[in-house]
């Protein structure tokens, strides 16, 4: 049997396994704490710091940080809660997303964490970057407008082999995803829309006619992101 | 230099435009010139965008009409999808776009007829304007301005029902529509509690033409010659040649009713329609081509519908259709104040039209959606509130689009727009030495007529107040 151990989360005692990350301990504590590249079932990566909180006094991200007996951990907090929304925020200035016109609306986790931390104009200024839109590949279109560069579909998506369909190219600010050549020629409708649904944002679309959730029933419309954790007492 | 006269804020037309009088030496108003001085970009913006995108993205060139937008770019990626041309979608999605397409009609037109036009007709065109708006008519006339609002709210639920929002909805989707009518929904809206039901909203339609006649009696000179003058007209007509607000053909008569643009098939306008571009305007002038830049321009909206119409086929509707034709003696109407008339004809329509198709029982069940071979090309039209409005998109090989055109139901009216601002010009600044706010509303007032959308017409991005400018012609 694996060993429970005790941590406390804003104040409440938490017990979970010794060894699992916050971010699940919390979750089955039903405490939400927001992520954006963290995706279920696949290694986290520890790269958008939406996940952060304060541990033992100290900043680290949920996601990748395995627990302790007797941490003392503070999540929801006037701090924290600042600290994400300036992130959040950040990504909305640093690409061009324009929800009104995406298909990804009111299905999108970025769109979500705004709704959520009410984000209603960001503090920094919008940077309008140059960014492509590549609709060559066969299955499906990347719009770089949107990307978060989260990775999660450089790191969930791959073939029976393992290999993985998408890739980051060139570095810093220039980086960017791409569908590998071969790879894409092996892509299939699932695949595609396995790589859609596994992207937060609506940077990767499946070729295919889009806009056939109505508003009102997409993932969003009727619960903020989070409730689903928050439910669990 | 000449004068330079600002009304501000923007009175009751939808967007921003501005006015230019060309006075000559001896005072009279030499040429009359109706800007939209507001930049365009939609048009090169979606270039590059996944055609599917588009009943969506163009829409927001608008708040006013952006359903107009929404169902014209749906019928138009309708054909890129191989969905057909226009009447091979089930019948579920076409009831369900057209059901959202009456409702936009209603809410519309109740908003022009009792916010932006009846001041004017109530209060006078030299009324104090601080009467002269929707807020002292509320005062005024409680009961009239609580069916107003009540009308708006009915064609505005409505749209929220088929479309999934009240403004910038995304129901209509390339080959059909994402949803079907609930029960509930129909109910309510069938048997709602009073006033809110559609057999209720058909009789304040028939009670609003009834005040239109009343006031007609009493206004009959000042409504036949206030703005005049024969011109052609164009819209969509069902093939049986009926009034059809959402699909058909294109027919264009003249002001004496001659056709001269015999029942085409709209996907191919561009062979029938041309655009020009003057220096001093955003927005262009189309003419039909047969007839030349001269004599080629044409009036489009409820009174060109009307003009163009064999037959209305509701029946409340025709009596009144019939009404108006024996008033102008068989012929085409070429006053435009009577475009009130044929608006709240159009109203009564657009409620006979939504009842029918709420008791069809396709609305609440059926296949959604129809695909076939895709097209690289799309041409959709429909009868906006305001006129004709054409969407056309080329897509490449990998679905973006390549290049689009729009032509709204404004910019359709720009001759014609320009020619009542002329005439009204003409007669009111006549041997006046001082501008009147009477005077510059008088401008307005047929310019209201046409109920122009500003911001459609040069697809807008920004705002700026209705300006009247006088200028000396150079010697
Ligand atoms: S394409 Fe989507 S999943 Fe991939 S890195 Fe960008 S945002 Fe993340
Ligand atoms: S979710 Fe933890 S860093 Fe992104």
């Amino acid at each position: 049997m694996a060993e429970i151990v005790r941590v406390y989360i804003d104040g409440k005692e938490c017990l979970a396994q010794n060894g699992e990350y916050l971010l699940q301990a919390a979750r089955e504590n039903g405490i939400y704490i927001p992520t954006l590249c963290h995706y279920e079932g696949v290694k986290p990566k520890g790269s958008c710091r939406i996940c952060t909180c304060k541990v033992n006094g100290r900043l680290m991200t949920a996601c990748t940080t395995p627990i302790a007996e007797g941490m003392v951990v503070e999540n929801n907090t006037a701090e924290i809660n600042e600290m994400r929304k300036a992130i959040i925020e950040l990504f909305f200035v640093e690409g061009n997303h324009f929800c009104p016109t995406c298909e990804k609306s009111g299905d999108c986790e970025l769109q979500a964490l705004a709704y959520k931390y009410q984000i209603t104009a960001p503090r920094y200024p919008f940077l309008f970057p140059t960014k492509r839109v590549v609709a060559e590949y066969s299955r499906i279109i990347i719009d770089h407008n949107r990307c978060v560069l989260c990775k999660r579909c450089v790191r969930a998506i791959k073939d029976a082999e393992g290999r993985s369909f998408f890739a980051y190219r060139r570095r810093g600010q220039h980086i960017e995803v791409i569908l590998d050549k071969r790879m894409s020629e092996q892509m299939d409708y699932e695949k595609a829309l396995e790589a859609e649904k596994v992207c937060p944002v609506g940077a990767i679309m499946a070729r295919r006619i889009a806009f056939t959730t109505p508003v009102g029933h997409r993932k969003y419309d009727k619960k903020p992101i989070g409730s689903d954790v928050e439910k669990i007492k | 230099m000449g004068q330079k006269i600002t009304i501000d804020p923007v009175t009751r037309v939808e967007g921003h435009g501005k006015v230019t009088l060309y006075v000559n030496n001896d005072g009279g108003i030499e040429q009359a010139r109706f800007h939209i001085v507001e930049f365009r970009g939609f048009e090169r913006f979606v270039q590059g965008r996944p055609f599917w995108e588009m009943p969506v993205l163009v829409q927001r060139l608008c708040g006013i009409c952006p359903v107009s937008h929404h169902l014209a770019a749906a019928k138009a990626v309708d054909v890129i999808v191989g969905a057909g041309s226009g009447d091979e979608l089930t019948p579920t999605a076409e009831k369900m776009r057209r059901l959202m397409h009456y409702g936009q009609i209603f809410q519309s037109h109740a908003l022009h007829f009792f916010y932006l036009a009846s001041p004017d007709l109530l209060f006078g065109i030299d009324a104090d304007p601080a009467k002269r708006n929707v807020l002292y008519l509320a005062q005024e006339n409680r009961d009239l301005a609580y069916r107003a609002i009540l009308m708006r709210k009915f064609g505005q639920e409505i749209i929220l029902a088929t479309a999934g929002k009240k403004i910038h909805g995304t129901g209509a989707i390339p080959g059909g529509i994402n949803k079907h009518l609930t029960i509930e929904e129909r109910d309510r809206f069938l048997h709602g509690n009073p006033p809110f039901n559609i057999d209720n909203m058909i009789q304040w339609s028939l009670d609003t033409l009834e005040f239109f006649h009343q006031y007609e009696q009493k206004h009959r000179d000042f409504l036949l010659t206030y703005v005049n003058f024969p011109s052609n007209y164009l819209s969509l007509v069902r093939k049986d040649g009926a009034m059809d607000l959402y699909h058909g053909v294109l027919r264009a008569v003249d002001a004496e009713g001659q056709k001269i643009l015999p029942d085409v098939d709209y996907h191919e306008y561009y062979k029938y329609i041309e655009e020009e571009v003057r220096s001093w305007s955003y927005m262009k002038f189309p003419y039909l081509k047969m007839l030349g830049q001269e004599r080629g321009w044409y009036t489009v909206g409820p009174l060109a519908r009307i003009n163009t119409a064999d037959f209305i086929d509701t029946p409340l509707a025709q009596k009144e259709l019939e009404l108006f034709r024996s008033f102008h003696g068989g012929k085409p109407c070429n006053h435009v104040m009577h475009t009130h008339w044929a608006r709240l004809i159009e109203i009564l329509h657009a409620a006979e039209k939504i009842k029918l198709l709420l008791e069809d029982p396709d609305l609440l069940s059926g296949e959604l959606v129809r695909e076939g071979n895709r097209q690289f090309e799309g041409v959709g039209l429909l009868e906006a509130p305001r006129g004709t409005l054409f969407h056309h998109y080329k897509i490449n090989e990998y679905d973006q689009i390549v290049q689009a055109n729009l032509i709204v139901s404004t910019t359709n009216n720009n001759q014609a727009m320009n020619n009542a601002v002329l005439q009204v010009a003409q007669r009111v600044f006549k041997g006046q030495k001082k501008v009147t706010e009477g005077m510059t509303n008088a401008i307005e007032v047929a310019i209201r007529a046409y109920n122009p959308c500003l911001s459609c017409a040069t697809h807008a991005l920004g705002q700026m107040p209705i300006d009247i400018e006088f200028v000396d012609v150079p010697r």
